[in-house]
């Protein structure tokens, strides 16, 4: 089932003195109930403006968001449904309330609890689910005395408080300690399971992308560059910009050994192709041209996007070879 | 032993700041002065005779009769001080409550609300700002003088709210967009709750601060008012004693007994003042307060 459903998201920023800068460029995609979507990319390629438009903290330009079907994004309902997960805890919780607070608010906001006792039985619940316990101890306890994980905990129960049928997770374990992001995140995977939660995962880490995620969209520069099946977009990318992210990503021995074929390949391309070429500005063409290693004539148009297996698509000239028509088609 | 061992961490509760507060030597030793000073303004003028009320003793040193001297015109100086701690006290506490209330007012609102709202209330501070206050204040008290003391916590509080507006807004500015704000609009908390309860206790320690010396330098202006001749001479106050003192040139003629405690008065409540703000800085923190707890 569908949970929400974006059309052609795009965001600008205002500049003073410049043309606004397009942060988020027609990106569409849907979030199903009960499955992980990843969204990989690197720092300012507009994973983070994804979220925070879908949360309406920031006010896209363009494109529809569709939840449920219904087209409305103003309004309680929609806070109610779509929740979010901060990446930083030890920013997103309030120096100056109590544990409790977090989770009663939002449980008293959105209507889901009474005042009084309801509401502190049903935010002890929240902190169970999350396995925080003694939930009655942790509800009286200030952000500052809880470590990095314990507020992480914190803050997805209160994004759950509303009960919403979408949760966004914004790099949700990278600011957390190594030893206990696989923790966190094998929560969210529970959660999402037994709430049947739609979950976008922001990430720039393949790894947990391909193990949490079904599908993985790789973003750079506002574009979604490629999209899939998980371990298709990460076993085996089409696109460079996610083969150059893979390869950058450590891995196992045998995943050394083709990272190194791979790396040697895409050397021996750059070496190949002349200077002016890679100094090329974007127009309107392909935003990776500058640092690909296989730039061609062509990239200077905006590429199609090619089905390069099933339910695995890419954005790039280069996959389209196969088919000459596409070439001509969108000149 | 099956039994379970209860833990004995401390926990910091909402009221449980007082204690660790009174660690701090500075504030307890503030908090003793002031609270002196309060039970002073609050019972002394019951304890005491008619400050207004003349005596034979034209100008004595202080005796057993009259513990503090009289007057040149034969009032006791005790019962004068003591009453005026009273008019000392409320003009100083009203005066910095209506300012810190505008402060608050302008200085979050503004930061909270940015765009048009803010441009405007930030261009009326800095006018507050630039206008030199005590030239300002002693224009208007003149042209209002009569208005008795509520005249002057009224021009008091005017010229002195616009410094902290400011120093609000730059910290509104950078609370409203900290993630925890963030959140809670996400979850669809009213704007004016999000302004109350999610930004308002992270700028307390400021507030309460300003309060604090905005009520130093309202007993310090009324004080200069007063001594110029500027405030209602009716009510009394340590300004005004001073003002007295220096007509009857007590200073000259060495009536030391007459200006003397006034003005010592007003430097150990502004010590006082001071104290209390230091420690509280040490409080208010969240963090600073659990720190003393498990000490």
């Amino acid at each position: 089932m569908t949970a929400l459903d974006v059309q052609d998201l795009t965001v600008d920023f205002a500049q003073r003195g410049r043309v606004p800068f397009r942060a988020v460029d027609r990106v569409s995609f849907s979030l199903h109930a009960g499955r992980t979507l990843a969204l990989v990319g690197e720092s300012g390629s507009g994973k983070s403006t994804v979220v925070r438009a879908l949360s309406r903290l920031v006010a896209p330009t363009a494109g529809e968001v569709r939840l449920g079907g219904a087209r409305r994004t103003r309004g309680k309902e929609y806070r109610r449904a779509v929740q979010m997960v901060f990446q930083d805890p030890f920013a997103s919780l309030n120096p100056a309330h109590t544990v409790g607070h977090h989770l009663i608010r939002p449980l008293l906001v959105g209507g889901r609890a009474r005042r009084g006792a309801d509401a502190e039985e049903k935010a002890r619940e929240l902190l169970r689910s999350v396995n925080l316990t003694p939930a009655d101890d942790m509800a009286h306890k200030r952000p500052h005395e809880l470590s990095g994980g314990q507020r992480q905990r914190v803050a997805i129960a209160r994004a759950l408080a509303p009960g919403p049928e979408v949760l966004l997770a914004d790099e949700p374990v990278s600011m957390l300690d190594v030893s206990i992001r696989l923790e966190i995140l094998g929560l969210l995977d529970r959660l999402k399971d037994e709430r049947g939660l739609a979950l976008l995962y922001v990430t720039h880490d393949l790894a947990t992308a391909r193990h949490f995620a079904s599908e993985v969209m790789v973003m750079y520069r506002g574009e979604i560059v490629e999209r899939g099946p998980s371990d298709e977009v990460i076993l085996a990318p089409r696109h460079p910009y996610t083969q150059t992210l893979a390869a950058a990503a450590p891995s196992s021995a045998a995943g050394r050994e083709r990272a190194r074929a791979a790396r040697a390949e895409r050397l021996a391309a750059r070496a190949g192709r002349d200077a002016e070429r890679r100094e090329a500005v974007v127009g309107d063409g392909c935003r990776f041209r500058p640092r690909c290693p296989y730039a061609m004539d062509v990239c200077t148009r905006r590429p199609p996007e090619t089905e390069v297996g099933p339910g695995h698509r890419s954005l790039c000239w280069l996959r389209t070879d196969t088919n000459d028509s596409v070439v001509g088609f969108s000149a | 032993m099956t039994a379970p061992t209860v833990p004995t961490t401390p926990r910091a509760t909402g009221r449980g700041w007082l204690r660790p507060a009174l660690r701090s030597r500075r504030f307890a030793a503030g908090l003793a002065l002031l609270a002196v000073f309060v039970l002073t303004a609050a019972l002394g003028p019951w304890l005491v005779g008619d400050p207004n009320a003349f005596t034979t003793d034209l100008g004595q040193a202080p005796s057993g009769a009259h513990w503090l001297g009289t007057t040149q015109t034969g009032q006791d100086v005790l019962a004068q001080l003591v009453v005026s701690a009273r008019g000392t006290l409320l003009i100083g506490a009203a005066s910095a409550l209506i300012a810190t209330v505008v402060s608050v007012v302008v200085g979050i609102g503004g930061g909270f609300l940015g765009g048009l709202a803010d441009e405007a209330l930030s261009l009326i501070s800095n006018v507050f700002l630039v206008i030199p206050g005590l030239p300002l204040v002693i224009v208007v008290s003149a042209y209002v003088k009569g208005g008795g003391a509520w005249s002057t916590i009224l021009v008091i509080a005017l010229t002195s709210w616009a410094a902290s507006a400011r120093v609000l807004r730059a910290q509104t500015l950078s609370l409203r967009s900290r993630d925890y704000v963030l959140a809670a609009r996400v979850y669809g908390e009213k704007r004016w709750r999000i302004v109350l309860v999610e930004i308002l206790p992270n700028e307390l320690a400021i507030i309460v601060s300003q309060f604090i010396f905005a009520v130093i330098f309202a007993i310090l202006t009324q004080a200069g008012l007063a001594f110029l001749g500027l405030a209602d001479p009716s009510h009394l106050t340590w300004g005004t004693m001073l003002y007295f003192a220096q007509n009857a040139e007590a200073l000259t003629s060495g009536a030391w007994w007459w200006f003397i405690p006034p003005g010592l008065c007003i430097a150990a409540l502004g010590t006082a003042l001071s104290l209390i703000s230091f420690g509280l800085d040490e409080v208010l923190d969240p963090r600073l307060r659990v720190r003393k707890v498990s000490a």
